[in-house]
């Protein structure tokens, strides 16, 4: 129980707790302390009403001020359209090839890119742009159907075989096996051939002659590839599918034909423009005047502007 | 013994703990204005000199010029929010470099511990802002209402023309105060000249204008109208310095055993014996800023500002009795002068082995801090791996490493800086914006003037490079040839030259 007593020094009466022999004196509060505890209870309704504050049953109270987190997600978002309409504007007036001599166009290229490509192209490409099995790596510095920036913006747009796209990029490459083209001794031997290519194995002089006969007019005689067709080169260390017997076999077998959607149908233009630029810059991006493949990029970035 | 916290407006008058105790006056009590009453002395002067240096450091400060050269600021002391750069004189701290502003802050707190053990709430009684504010309102206070006893009957008299005139006079010369002390305060943050213009021109952020009304506001009411409340009810200090007084500590003490029983000087010319040297004229009390009566001891809202020495001093002087009835001593001197040894000298009583210690460890602390200025690197390099992917088949086999890479010049002048490899056999690197045909060993990259400059470097090794650790290494290509260097991890893939796909 509490046991109340006063305190002889000071005259104060004790609030009758006792701890290890430490007493509390009970001082009157000042009262100005009081009136800010009061004032803090007017400031919570007002607060209340101000802003939304009780639950019901279906939705809370509103607020008269109408506040609502939506709501400033939505002024902020606008705000931020606001600053970047600037760096919109401005990549939308600039052809692709002269972006990176702009360093501020550039870098918020490159940041509406990356932000892009973390909402569209994650799901296949990976969050490094790193790819798998089936899905390029876009980091390297091998690429099917070019990699300079107007290559890429192309690939972008009209993606590749994108049914109902004319303007996509377009190869079939034919089953060889399932469709009876080869047989099952003849896909071997091609098998062979396409492994020593990169060293992967012996060479096969039958398979290099149904190499020459069947798959040069795509891969080309040596199997370097052919860009207009998104042929691979075959003697390199990068295999899309995996470079093992079993892999390979079955490429030649039933063919790979990979698919990316026309991005250019969802995407506005300068998305697309960031998109190139960002991908362009993982590493492998190729220069213009490097390995041109004219019949591949031939669309200038102004025609693309006004496809939407 | 138990622990007591006195206050001092204590109206209960129950005199003896009985079996029944009647409930408390009231819950709640009216603040007592506190009128301190005009008074001068040694101490008084002090406190004026303190006030003046004060607030001199800090109006004046952020109009000290200092030249950096074209690339840096030329403001002797700015906090650089925007920039984040922290500018000291010939000081800059980055952000990174915060700890040496971490190291004053615990040279501050130690700073405290060694006055507060040397000579007690000397902090709380000369230069805590809320002391020098409040002083300063109170002087306000007296130019306007006159002194201690015209102010009680201001205070109590019905309001009419003359007290709302002498009230707004007084009220704006508080507003001017507070204004001008909030201006004071954003200077720090940008270049005063020019904040200065863009404040009263409009141009400045809005920031500014809400940091400067916030602050007019707290000045205003911390120290025009809550005063000692403040030290009373709100700071945790005296707390924290009780819990640090001991009986060596310096503090203003009353000399009870000198001066009790108390009369008046009447009562002490009828029976020269009965009486000690207080003729309790309650000078000690009227001139108290904080309202206290020091005769009660020491206590939380005693700030130590010695006004009372001041005042007890010259009433002992006119009536022909030795000073220092009221005098700054510790507890343990007071008892060896009660016991009638002699007073000590005063150095006598702050140097004791607990002074000694503070002063050792907070002079440690600083001589460590400035050896680590002095000879801190003004060239840093962060390297981080981009781990996704962390590495790339290239088409000739060969493999790839991404890096990002922060050049750091804490010059304020541009500095030319190359970037090389150690270590990795064969790997040459290009950075983002040059051609992967120039690859090599070292790239050479201009860093600006005090900034950090990123790039993304791509390592190349040739085939059959196995994962391992390199080195890369920055060197600032000047005179001063600084260099800073870190640690990297190169990826490959396992096995790698057996044509294993991914």
């Amino acid at each position: 129980m509490a046991n109340k007593r006063v305190d002889e020094a000071t005259g104060t009466q004790t609030v009758g707790h006792e701890w290890d022999g430490i007493e509390e004196l009970d001082t009157p509060m000042p009262r100005w302390w009081v009136w800010t505890f009061y004032a803090t209870i007017v400031f919570a309704i007002g607060y209340c009403i101000a802003y939304p504050a009780w639950p019901m049953i279906s939705q809370g109270t509103e607020g008269v001020l109408g506040w609502t987190s939506r709501g400033a997600l939505a002024d902020e978002l606008e705000a931020q359209e606001a600053r970047r309409a600037e760096a919109v504007s401005g990549l939308a007036a600039m052809p692709l090839e002269q972006v990176q001599g702009d360093e501020q166009l550039m870098s918020a290229a490159l940041a509406g890119g990356r932000a892009a490509f973390k909402v569209n192209c994650v799901q296949c490409h990976g969050s490094g742009a790193a790819g798998s099995k089936g899905y390029p790596n876009l980091n390297d510095d091998e690429w099917l159907w070019g990699g300079d920036l107007t290559a890429i913006q192309t690939t972008l747009l009209d993606g590749i075989r994108q049914p109902g796209n004319d303007d996509t990029r377009f190869s079939i490459m034919p089953s060889f096996g399932r469709d009876g083209i080869l047989t099952g001794e003849q896909v071997s031997q091609v098998v062979d051939h396409v492994m020593s290519l990169s060293g992967l194995g012996p060479a096969n002089p039958a398979g290099a002659q149904l190499f020459e006969n069947n798959c040069a007019i795509c891969h080309g005689p040596d199997g370097k590839g052919m860009r207009e067709f998104g042929a691979p080169d075959l003697t390199d260390a990068i295999w899309l599918y995996g470079s093992s017997r079993d892999e390979i076999t079955y490429t030649v077998h039933n063919a790979r034909n990979g698919v990316m959607p026309a991005w250019g149908e969802r995407l506005d233009p300068v998305t697309i423009k960031m998109l190139a630029i960002y991908v362009h810059s993982l590493g492998g991006g190729e220069d213009f005047t490097q390995e041109v493949a004219p019949e591949a990029d031939d669309a200038p970035a102004n025609e693309d502007d006004e496809r939407t | 013994m138990p622990r007591r916290m006195r206050t001092m407006n204590e109206h209960s008058t129950i005199e003896a703990a009985g079996p029944r105790v009647p409930p408390p006056e009231k819950l709640f009590e009216k603040r007592k204005f506190v009128h301190p009453k005009r008074i001068d002395g040694p101490f008084r002067r002090f406190k004026w000199l303190v006030m003046l240096v004060t607030l001199a450091i800090y109006y004046g400060t952020p109009w000290i010029r200092w030249d950096r050269g074209p690339y840096a600021p030329d403001q002797a002391v700015l906090v650089d929010l925007a920039n984040r750069r922290f500018y000291m004189f010939g000081i800059e701290i980055w952000p990174h470099e915060f700890y040496f502003v971490a190291g004053l802050l615990i040279m501050a707190g130690i700073g405290l511990f060694l006055v507060t053990s040397a000579v007690g709430r000397a902090w709380c009684g000369y230069t805590c802002p809320q002391t020098v504010w409040t002083d300063l309102f109170q002087h306000v206070d007296r130019f306007v209402d006159g002194d201690r006893n015209a102010r009680i009957r201001l205070d109590a008299a019905p309001w009419g023309p003359k007290k709302i005139a002498k009230r707004a006079f007084k009220w704006t010369i508080y507003l001017i105060i507070g204004f001008w002390t909030g201006g004071a305060w954003i200077m720090y943050f940008a270049d005063a000249p020019t904040l200065t213009h863009d404040f009263w021109t409009g141009q400045a952020a809005p920031v500014a204008y809400g940091t400067v009304a916030v602050l007019t506001f707290t000045t205003v009411l911390l120290g025009g109208f809550a005063r000692e409340q403040v030290c009373i009810y709100m700071c945790p200090w005296p707390r924290i310095q009780a819990a640090m007084m001991d009986e060596k500590t310096l503090t203003v003490t009353y000399k009870d055993w000198r001066g009790e029983p108390r009369g008046s000087l009447k009562k002490a010319k009828k029976k020269p014996d009965a009486f000690g040297d207080c003729i309790d004229c309650n000078q000690c009390v009227s001139v108290c800023p904080t309202g206290i009566d020091i005769r009660e001891g020491p206590q939380i809202g005693c700030i130590t500002c010695a006004l009372c020495i001041d005042a007890c001093d010259r009433v002992m002087a006119e009536v022909g009795r030795p000073r220092g009835l009221i005098d700054y001593a510790t507890l343990e001197d007071c008892e060896h002068e009660k016991a009638g040894g002699e007073p000590r000298p005063v150095w006598k009583t702050i140097l004791h082995p607990r002074t000694v210690i503070y002063f050792l460890v907070w002079g440690g602390i600083g001589l460590g801090l400035l050896f680590a200025l002095g000879t801190r690197n003004h060239t840093d390099l962060t390297i981080a791996q981009d781990r996704n992917p962390p590495f790339m088949l290239m088409r000739d086999g060969s493999v790839r490493n991404s890096y990002t890479l922060k050049l750091r010049n804490m010059e304020s002048r541009p500095r030319e800086m190359e970037i090389s490899i150690e270590g990795l056999p064969g790997a040459v690197m290009w950075s983002e914006e040059m051609s992967h045909h120039s690859a090599a060993r070292s790239i050479t990259r201009a860093v600006p003037a005090d900034a950090i400059e990123t790039m993304r470097a791509y390592v190349v090794a040739p085939r059959h490079t196995q994962g391992q650790d390199f080195t890369f290494i920055l060197r600032s290509l000047d005179e001063q040839g600084e260099t800073d260097s870190g640690e990297a991890r190169f990826d490959a893939p396992e096995g790698q030259g057996r044509h294993e796909a991914r």
